[in-house]
């Protein structure tokens, strides 16, 4: 399988989930990453500065109608929703919090998953809420593969276990097996 | 491989431009060059609530249903809004754009789409607090009608008002917040004396052009809808409306570095996004 981009959702626990994450992945690892981390919406995009300096990947915070490029991590901003638009560039919108968040993994799984559809991998992490579940059952619906930390490695279960209650996942694995999963990837872009 | 569910989502898309294309023949809204993602999102959301099948079906009752429309209308426009939205923005403006406004007798400000005015009264509160509230005309506008109703009314639910005080605090505010609106049940009512100077008015940056020659613009959180041409066709409505040394305000994550009118500007914030209009316009 082609897989042609990745998101992935976190919360509680997510900035010790997403360092240990995307410090393991590999400098050469040729698909985007669109990532949707729960923060205050007064934050500054210290995440996506504090994640570029630790990983041999380039992270980013997601910019209005910019180009989705191979190789990068891109962090949704706080306090906007992150959608993907058909021709491959981010739409940033300040819509209802969904699930009491803003930036929202749902609204970015679903909207991934209508673009990508059976080339999109999804990926639920760590935290104390149920945000994502709904997301990556339509990922699953559109044939995309659905990744799941597995409740025990995480910081909090809610989230993952949220998750698995909801769809059928794929995989179930702790963070480096995820890493290592994602390094195997051969991307098509 | 194309399978059943990439040929699903192609006609699925089809549709929507069929839906677009069908409000704005009978309804005059143009949606057409919208940021197509976030339209998909809310009518997608619209078909499972109203238990439709398909787009189609929902652009039979669009046409036909005047609940649906209004229904509809409501989910295509942008009624998120807070007071004091982004404090350091309005922190910003305290700083920065007050002292320039201190230097006119008189001044108007429009603030377009508006939505439901939250925007609106942080402005008219920051202007009464500088003592500049009576120099002011400011106009309010937005497409719904039924948001520029609520925003006349100015009637906020209680539930808000914890956050929008931290929003105020954080932004400067000099006095108790409290000060602004009277409690009532569930609700609060925004003070009246400050809506005498605010005009609430119709008007859709998409197919109507200047409003008024104003000195400032407050759009923030609406370009982030549109697709690049059609923020252009909105920058250059700013531009013309704009007198010269006229501020432009817009959201945090937009900005008007790709726009062909960028020249016409000079940066007073970059992280807040606040520009000028100058005063000679470059070749």
């Amino acid at each position: 399988m082609d897989y042609k981009a990745v998101v992935i959702g976190s919360s509680a626990g997510g900035l010790d989930a997403l360092r240990a994450l995307l410090t393991r992945i590999n400098r050469s690892f040729s698909l985007p990453i669109v990532i949707v981390q729960h923060l205050s919406p007064l934050s500054d995009n210290y995440l996506s500065n504090y994640l570029d300096n630790l990983s041999d990947l380039r992270v980013k915070e997601v910019e209005e109608k910019e180009r989705i490029e191979p190789g990068i991590a891109y962090i949704a901003p706080p306090n906007y929703h992150v959608l993907i638009e058909e021709n491959r560039t981010f739409a940033l919108t300040v819509d209802e919090k969904v699930n009491y968040a803003r930036p929202s993994v749902d609204v970015l799984f679903e909207s991934a998953a209508y673009v990508y559809r059976s080339s999109l991998i999804g990926i639920v992490l760590t935290g104390a809420n149920n945000d994502g579940s709904k997301g990556l059952k339509i990922i699953k619906q559109y044939g995309g593969l659905a990744i799941v930390q597995d409740p025990k490695t995480a910081y909090v279960d809610t989230m993952p276990r949220s998750a698995m209650e909801t769809v059928k996942v794929d995989h179930v694995l702790n963070l480096e097996e995820i890493a290592d999963f994602l390094n195997k990837l051969r991307g098509e872009v | 491989m194309r399978d059943n569910q990439d040929i699903y989502e192609e006609i699925r898309n089809i549709e929507i431009r069929l839906l677009l294309e069908a409000i704005y023949q009978r309804y005059g809204y143009d949606f057409r060059n919208y940021s197509f993602a976030h339209l998909k999102r809310r009518i997608v959301h619209r078909l499972s609530s109203m238990g439709l099948k398909s787009v189609s079906q929902l652009q039979h009752y669009v046409l036909h249903d005047h609940d649906t429309i209004q229904q509809v209308l409501m989910d295509l426009s942008i009624n998120v809004t807070e007071m004091f939205r982004d404090p350091s923005f309005y922190k910003k403006v305290r700083e920065e754009v007050i002292p320039i406004l201190k230097t006119y007798p008189y001044f108007k400000i429009w603030h377009a789409g508006c939505a439901t005015g939250e925007e609106v009264y942080s402005m008219a509160i920051i202007l009464k607090e500088e003592g500049l509230y009576d120099r002011a005309q400011i106009y309010a506008t937005d497409f719904n009608q039924k948001v520029i109703k609520k925003a006349k009314e100015g009637i906020y639910s209680i539930e808000n008002i914890k956050q929008y005080t931290t929003n105020y605090q954080k932004a400067g505010g000099k006095e108790s917040f409290s000060n602004y609106y009277t409690a009532h049940y569930d609700s609060v009512i925004m003070d009246e004396s400050l809506k005498n100077n605010i005009l609430f008015a119709d008007h859709n940056l998409v197919t109507d052009g200047i409003f008024s020659e104003v000195n400032m613009i407050i759009c923030r959180n609406v370009l982030i809808y549109f697709e690049r041409d059609l923020q252009d066709h909105a920058i250059k409505t700013f531009l013309d409306s704009l007198l010269p040394g006229g501020i432009l305000c817009l959201g945090s994550k937009e900005t008007l570095q790709f726009s062909k009118y960028y020249p016409n500007f000079n940066q007073i914030d970059a992280k807040e996004k606040i520009y000028r209009k100058k005063y000679t316009i470059p070749e």
